[in-house]
C-alpha cells in the first residue's frame, strides 16, 4: 500500500535483515577507503596499503573461479536430481590424484619408478623438484593431467550414480543427501588407503615464475595465471554447451521444471548421466587446479573444501550455473579480503557466516528465481 | 537377562506362568528380550560382550575387562548423543548435521566455567563448581539452538543441513583460533586454549575412588573396590574400574534422557512434533504453532547435545577442536541413529551401542588381531603392497590400515540401509505418541454390551 | 501468539462451562455409554449428536462466519483471484464452484492462510483475518481440509485425531515431562481419546483406528481428514474438493455426514468440481470465473443464470 516515494523505507521496514546487511557492507566500504587513504577516524580507519588489497583481491579471484568451478557441479546435480550432494568434495579430490598422478607420470617417467608417480608420492621418496612438474618447464605434462582429472572424475561420477543414486530416483531430497554421505566417505577413504594420508608438496619450484604487474603493484605466478586460463576457458566452454547445444537446453529444461521437461520427451536418463560427466569432470578439472594453486595434497582436502563450494552456490542461488561462478568469486574475495578486518584464522568462518546470512535473508540467492540451469 | 529365565517358573508362576507355559526356556528368554526394550538393549550389550571377549580372551581378564570398558563407555555415550539427534531428526524431522558444533560448545563452555583461574595451568577459567559449569554448558548449546533455529524455520531441510553444518564449523574454527582465544580470555577471563584445546576439570567419578584424584591414594570406597577387584583380587588396573564408575554414571543418565524423551514424545507434543515431520501444512491448518514447536524441539535437543558433549569428552581429560569436533562426529552419531531406525528412542539406544561396538571400535580390534597374527613386514604404501603382488603383504597393509577401510565400510552401510531399509535395522515401529494407552479402546468407554 | 484470541479450550477441566455437549460426552463416558448403539451405525443419530456435535457456538454478531472482500491474489505476473468478494452465511452448506482455474483453490488458501492475499480482506465472524497465519486462523475456529488427503501417514488414525484438538495442556513440553504436572495431561488425553473414538465412529472408521493413516484408502483419507477437521471444534469448516475420487457409496457417506453436522449448527463452504453435487447438496452456491465472483444464489438460480452457462459452455452443466 506504500507510495513509490517510500518503497525504499518500506523495503528497509519488510527486510531489516536485509537493510542490516547493506549498512555493514558500506561501513566495511567506507572503512576499507579510509585504511587505503591512512585515515585513522577512531574504531575504524587505519593503514593498509594498495598492494596487500591488489594481492588480496587477486588472491581472492583465482580461489573464486577454482571454488566457483566446482560450484558448477554441484548447482546442475542439485537442480537436475533435486538433491545436495556431499560427495562432491571428494569428487574434486579424486579429480586432484588421479590428474597429478598421470600429470607426474608423463613429467617424472624414466628417472623415476611408475609406482611412486601415479601414488602422488606416496610410495617411494621423490621430491617434487626430481619430478619437476611446474607450467612453465613440462607444459604438456600439467594439460595432460588436465583432461586426466576431468575423465576420471567424470567416470567415477557416473559409475557413483549408477551404484548409489541410480536406484533411488524417486526418493526425496534428504534420503539422497544421506546416500550421498555414505559415498562421501567411501571415496575418501579409498582415497586415503590408496594414496596415503599424509599432505605432501605436488609442483616444482621454478626461477623466475613470477609475473609482475607493476602499475597495480600485483605478483602474479605462473600458475596462477594458468588457472585464470583454464578455468575461465572450462566456463565459456560449459556457457556454450548450454546455451547453444541441444543437450544444454534439455538440462536448462530439465534443471526448470523437470516434470514439464518429462512430459515433453526429453531423455531425462542420458541428461542425468551427462550432469554427472561435466558436473563430475569440472569438479574434477578444479580439484587438479586447486592442488596446482596450492601446491600441496591431501586425501580429504576437496571434502574440506565443500562447505565453500557449497557457500558458492547458495549464494548464486542453487541451480544456476552462473550463478555458482560468481558466487565462487564472491566467497573466494570474502575468504581472502576479510583477513583486513578480522584474524586470518576467521576467514572460511567468514565465508560461512557469509552463506549462512544469505540464506535467512535471500535464500533465491543473489540471482533469485533466474534458473539458467 | 537371567532372572528372566530361571525364576520365570517359580516367582511368576501365579499370574502368567499358570496360563500359557512357555515351550522352552530359551524360546521364552527371546521371545521376552523382543517383547520388552530393556531386554533388546540388554541382549545386544551381551552379544557385544561375548564376541569381545572371544577377542581377547587370551590377554587376560584385564583386557576383557578393558575392553568391555571401552565399548561400554562409547556405546553409551552415542546413546545418548542419538537420542539427542532422534528428538530433532526422528521426531521433527528436522535435518541437523551440526551436532558436533552442539556437543563442542557444551564441553568447551563447561570448562571455561570450571576450570581454575591460574593461567598456570593452561587457559583460564572461571572457577565455578562443576554443576554450574554443566548447567552453563548446557543453557549454551541451547542458546545456540535457539539461533540455529531461526534457519529451521524457513528453509527446506537440505538447506537446513548445510546452515547446521556451516554453523558447526564456525564454532570448531572459533575454539580453533588464537584469536578467539585472547578475545575471551580479555573479556571474560576464560580462554579456550585455541588449537591446543583445554584440560578438563576433575571427574568427580574419580574422586570417588581416589583422594583428590591422586593415584596411589584410594578412599575407603576405593580401597574396598580395589580390593576386590584390583591387583590383590581379579587383577584388573585401577583407571579400568574407575571407568566402570564412570559408566554407572553415564547409564543413568542414559536412563534419563531416554525417560525424558520417551514422556515428550509420548505427549500432545509428541504428537505435534510427529504431525510437523509428516507434514508442516497439515500441522498448521489444524492450528499448531509450528515455529514455536521447532524453536522448542532445538532447543531442548541441542541442550542435551550439550549435555552428551560434557558427558563423553569432559571426561576425558582434554578437549581440543580438530580431531575431536569435525563433521565425522556428527556423521557418526547420525549413522547410529539411522542403523536404530529415526524416530524410536529404543532405536536410538540400540543403534548406538550397535554402532560403537561393530562399527566403530570392533573394525580396529579385529584388524589389530588379524595384524598380530600375520608374519609379515607391512609396506610402507598401497602401491608398494600392490606391487608385492603377495596377497599376505596385501593383508598385512589392509590390517595395518584398517582405519580408512573401517570408513569405507561405513559408508557402505550407510548407503545399504539407505537403499534397503530406510526404517533401520528394527524396522518399522509403533511409537506411540500419546500419554495413554492406544491400542485398545478402554472398557470405560466401550458401548457394546 | 494471537493472545487477544481465547483458545477455545477444550481441556477436561472446564466441562462446567463448555458450552458444548461433544466435550461433556467426552469428559462423562458414562453419558456416551447410556445410549450407544454401535451394532448398527445407520440408526445411529443419537450417538452422532453425543459424539461429535459441537453447537458451533451460534455466533451471537450478525455477522456471517466468513465474508471475503475484494480478494486479489497475484503470483508475479499472473492474477488467480481477482477482487472476489462473498459471504457464507451461518449454518449453512455453502458450495464454491467454477470452471478449472477460476481460482478456487487459490481462494481457499488466502482464507485459511496458507497464501498472504496481495489485496482485500477476510472476515471470520465478524474479525479481520487477512494474513493471519494457518495457526491462527485454525485457532478461530476456521479449519480446512485439503483437495489431495494430507493425512499424517505414519501416525496412526487415532493419533490424527488425537492430533487436532485446539490447546491441549499437554501441548506444553514441560507439562508434558514434568511428574507433577503429567497428571492433568494423561486425565486430558484420556478424555480426548474417548471423544476421538466416537468421532471415528461417526464417520464409521473406528475399525481402521489402529492403523497408518499411509494405509488408508483414498476415500478413507477424506472421511479422516473430515473427522480429523471437526476434532478442533470449528466454528466452520471449509472442504476442498472433499469428494474428489471417492467412490459412490463413500461419497453418500461422506454427503450424509455433512448434511448431520450442518443440522448440528456448522457451517460448511465446499468447493467441488461436480456441478450436480453441489446442485443437489448446497442450499447456496457461489460460481466463480477467471478470479471473481461471476454469480450467487440458490442451485436453480445458479442453474439458469446466463453467464454461468456462457463461463461453463463446453463443459457439462
Amino acid at each position: 500500500m506504500g507510495t513509490t516515494d517510500s518503497s525504499i523505507v518500506d523495503a528497509a521496514r519488510a527486510r531489516p535483515g536485509l537493510l542490516f546487511v547493506v549498512l555493514l557492507a558500506g561501513l566495511l566500504l567506507v572503512d576499507l577507503a579510509a585504511k587505503l587513504a591512512g585515515v585513522g577516524l577512531g574504531p575504524i580507519g587505519g593503514s593498509l596499503s594498495v598492494d596487500r588489497l591488489g594481492s588480496n583481491l587477486w588472491n581472492g579471484v583465482v580461489i573464486g573461479l577454482v571454488i566457483g568451478l566446482a560450484g558448477i557441479g554441484l548447482s546442475m546435480t542439485y537442480s537436475i536430481l533435486s538433491f545436495a550432494n556431499f560427495s562432491h568434495g571428494d569428487l574434486v579430490s579424486v579429480g586432484a590424484f588421479s590428474g597429478w598422478g598421470v600429470a607426474f607420470l608423463i613429467a617424472g617417467l624414466g628417472d623415476i619408478p611408475v609406482r611412486a608417480l601415479l601414488t602422488v608420492r606416496d610410495a617411494g621418496n621423490a621430491s617434487p623438484g626430481a619430478i619437476g612438474a611446474h607450467i612453465l618447464t613440462t607444459p604438456g605434462a600439467i594439460l595432460v593431467g588436465l583432461v586426466a582429472a576431468f575423465v576420471v572424475t567424470a567416470l567415477l561420477a557416473v559409475a557413483l550414480d549408477r551404484a548409489f543414486y541410480k536406484p533411488m530416483r524417486d526418493r526425496d531430497g534428504i534420503s539422497l543427501l544421506i546416500a550421498s554421505i555414505g559415498a562421501a566417505l567411501i571415496v575418501r577413504y579409498l582415497l586415503q588407503f590408496g594414496y596415503g594420508s599424509d599432505r605432501r608438496g605436488v609442483t616444482a619450484s621454478v626461477d623466475a615464475s613470477n609475473l609482475a604487474f607493476d602499475p597495480l603493484g600485483l605478483s602474479v605466478n605462473a600458475h596462477e595465471l594458468t588457472i585464470l586460463v583454464a578455468a575461465v576457458g572450462l566456463m565459456l566452454a560449459m556457457h556454450g554447451m548450454l546455451q547453444h547445444t541441444k543437450l544444454g537446453t534439455a538440462m536448462r529444461a530439465m534443471a526448470d521444471n523437470k516434470d514439464l521437461a518429462l512430459i515433453t520427451g526429453i531423455p531425462a536418463e542420458r541428461v542425468v548421466t551427462a550432469t554427472w560427466i561435466i558436473g563430475g569432470g569440472l569438479a574434477g578439472a578444479s580439484g587438479y587446479l586447486y592442488v596446482l594453486l596450492r601446491g600441496t595434497i591431501q586425501f580429504d582436502f576437496g571434502w574440506l573444501l565443500l562447505l565453500l563450494i557449497f557457500a558458492a552456490v547458495i549464494l548464486g542461488g542453487i541451480g544456476s550455473v552462473y550463478g555458482a561462478i560468481v558466487g565462487g568469486l564472491v566467497i573466494g574475495v570474502v575468504f581472502t579480503t576479510s583477513t583486513i578486518w578480522i584474524p586470518s584464522d576467521f576467514n572460511q568462518a567468514a565465508a560461512f557466516a557469509v552463506m549462512i546470512l544469505m540464506l535467512l535473508l535471500r535464500p533465491e540467492g543473489l540471482f533469485g528465481g533466474v534458473t539458467t540451469a | 537377562m537371567s532372572d528372566a529365565d530361571a525364576p520365570g517358573g517359580s516367582a511368576s508362576g501365579p499370574s502368567a506362568g499358570g496360563s500359557e507355559a512357555p515351550e522352552s526356556a530359551t524360546a521364552a528368554l527371546v521371545e521376552a528380550a523382543r517383547e520388552s526394550d530393556l531386554g533388546l538393549v540388554v541382549g545386544t550389550l551381551l552379544a557385544i560382550y561375548a564376541a569381545a571377549t572371544l577377542l581377547t580372551f587370551t590377554d587376560g581378564l584385564n583386557s576383557v575387562v578393558g575392553l568391555l570398558e571401552t565399548l561400554t563407555f562409547l556405546g553409551l555415550v552415542y546413546a545418548l548423543t542419538a537420542l539427542a539427534l532422534n528428538l530433532q531428526w526422528g521426531y521433527t524431522g528436522l535435518f541437523n548435521i551440526g551436532v558436533a558444533g552442539f556437543m563442542a560448545v557444551g564441553v568447551y563452555t563447561m570448562g571455561m566455567v570450571v576450570r581454575s583461574p591460574d593461567p598456570a595451568f593452561g587457559p583460564p577459567g572461571l572457577g565455578l563448581p562443576l554443576p554450574v559449569g554443566i548447567v552453563a554448558g548446557m543453557g549454551m548449546a541451547a542458546l545456540l539452538g535457539g539461533v540455529a533455529a531461526l534457519p529451521a524455520l524457513r528453509l527446506k531441510a537440505d538447506y537446513l543441513a548445510i546452515v547446521t553444518l556451516g554453523l558447526s564449523e564456525i564454532v570448531r574454527l572459533s575454539l580453533q583460533s588464537s584469536a578467539f582465544d585472547n578475545f575471551l580470555r580479555d573479556t571474560i577471563g576464560a580462554g579456550t586454549g585455541g588449537g591446543r584445546g583445554m584440560g578438563m576439570p576433575d571427574n568427580p567419578v574419580r574422586d570417588l575412588f581416589l583422594v583428590d584424584g591422586q593415584a596411589g591414594t584410594p578412599t575407603a570406597f576405593g580401597d574396598l573396590v580395589f580390593g576386590v577387584f584390583g591387583s590383590d583380587g581379579l587383577g584388573i588396573s585401577q583407571p579400568i574400574l574407575i571407568g566402570w564408575g564412570y559408566i554407572a554414571v553415564l547409564a543413568a543418565f542414559l536412563v534419563g534422557f531416554y525417560l525424558l524423551l520417551e514422556r515428550l514424545g509420548r505427549s500432545p507434543f509428541g504428537r505435534t512434533m510427529k504431525a510437523i515431520r509428516e507434514d508442516e501444512l497439515v500441522a498448521d491448518s489444524l492450528g499448531k504453532d509450528v515455529n514455536l514447536v521447532k524453536i522448542k524441539v532445538f532447543v531442548i535437543g541441542c541442550a542435551l547435545m550439550g549435555l552428551a558433549g560434557i558427558l563423553w569428552f569432559g571426561s576425558q581429560g582434554n578437549v581440543s577442536p580438530t580431531p575431536q569436533f569435525r563433521p565425522l562426529l556428527t556423521f557418526y552419531v547420525f549413522i547410529a541413529v539411522i542403523i536404530g531406525g529415526s524416530g524410536s528412542n529404543t532405536g536410538s539406544v540400540l543403534g548406538g551401542i550397535v554402532f560403537a561396538a561393530v562399527l566403530f571400535e570392533g573394525p580396529r580390534r579385529v584388524g589389530g588381531t588379524v595384524r598380530g597374527l600375520i608374519d609379515a613386514q607391512t609396506p610402507p604404501s598401497f602401491a608398494d603392497a600392490v606391487a608385492s603382488l603377495d596377497p599376505v603383504t596385501f593383508l598385512a597393509y589392509a590390517t595395518e590400515n584398517v582405519a580408512p577401510l573401517q570408513f569405507v565400510f561405513l559408508g557402505l552401510v550407510l548407503v545399504f540401509i539407505i537403499h534397503r531399509r530406510p526404517e533401520g535395522i528394527l524396522g518399522d515401529r509403533i511409537e506411540t505418541a500419546a500419554a495413554v494407552d492406544l491400542s485398545e479402546r478402554p472398557a470405560g468407554g466401550e458401548s457394546d454390551e | 501468539m494471537s493472545s487477544d484470541a481465547p483458545d477455545p479450550s477444550d481441556s477436561a477441566e472446564t466441562d462446567a462451562d463448555a458450552p458444548n455437549p461433544g466435550d461433556v460426552a467426552a469428559t462423562d463416558p458414562v453419558t456416551a455409554t447410556a445410549d450407544g448403539t454401535i451394532g448398527e451405525p445407520e440408526a445411529n443419530d443419537s450417538e452422532v449428536e453425543e459424539a461429535a456435535k459441537h453447537v458451533p457456538s451460534g455466533s451471537p454478531s450478525e455477522a456471517p462466519p466468513l465474508r471475503v472482500e475484494g480478494l486479489v491474489k497475484r503470483f508475479g505476473g499472473v492474477t488467480a483471484v481477482d477482487g472476489a468478494s462473498f459471504e457464507v452465511e451461518s449454518g449453512s452448506l455453502t458450495g464454491l464452484i467454477g470452471p478449472n482455474g477460476a481460482g478456487k483453490s487459490t481462494t481457499f488458501n488466502c482464507i485459511t492462510g496458507v497464501h498472504e492475499p496481495t489485496g482485500g480482506s477476510v472476515y471470520f465472524e465478524g474479525e479481520e483475518i487477512t494474513g493471519l497465519k494457518p495457526h491462527q486462523i485454525a485457532r478461530e475456529g476456521l479449519v480446512r481440509t485439503f483437495q489431495i488427503a494430507r493425512e499424517l501417514s505414519e501416525m496412526t488414525v487415532l493419533e490424527n485425531l488425537m492430533l487436532a484438538p485446539q490447546g491441549q495442556l499437554g501441548e506444553s513440553a514441560i507439562r508434558a515431562v514434568t511428574p507433577g504436572l503429567r497428571g492433568a495431561v494423561v486425565e486430558e488425553e484420556t478424555a480426548l481419546r474417548e471423544r476421538a473414538w466416537e468421532t471415528l465412529e461417526f464417520f464409521e472408521i473406528d475399525h481402521l483406528a489402529h492403523e497408518h493413516a499411509g494405509n488408508l484408502s483414498g476415500g478413507q483419507r477424506k472421511l479422516l481428514e473430515m473427522a480429523r477437521a471437526l476434532m478442533t471444534d470449528p466454528e466452520m469448516v471449509l472442504l476442498d474438493e472433499p469428494l474428489a475420487g471417492v467412490n459412490p457409496t463413500l461419497e453418500e457417506k461422506l454427503l450424509d455426514r455433512i448434511h448431520d453436522l450442518r443440522a448440528d449448527g456448522y457451517t460448511f463452504l465446499l468447493v467441488e468440481h461436480d456441478m450436480d453435487i453441489i446442485m443437489e447438496n448446497c442450499e447456496r452456491v457461489i460460481v466463480m470465473h477467471q478470479g471473481s465472483v461471476l454469480a450467487e444464489g440458490t442451485g436453480d438460480e445458479i442453474r439458469n443464470d446466463e453467464r454461468v452457462i456462457e463461463a461453463y459452455l463446453g463443459e457439462e452443466l
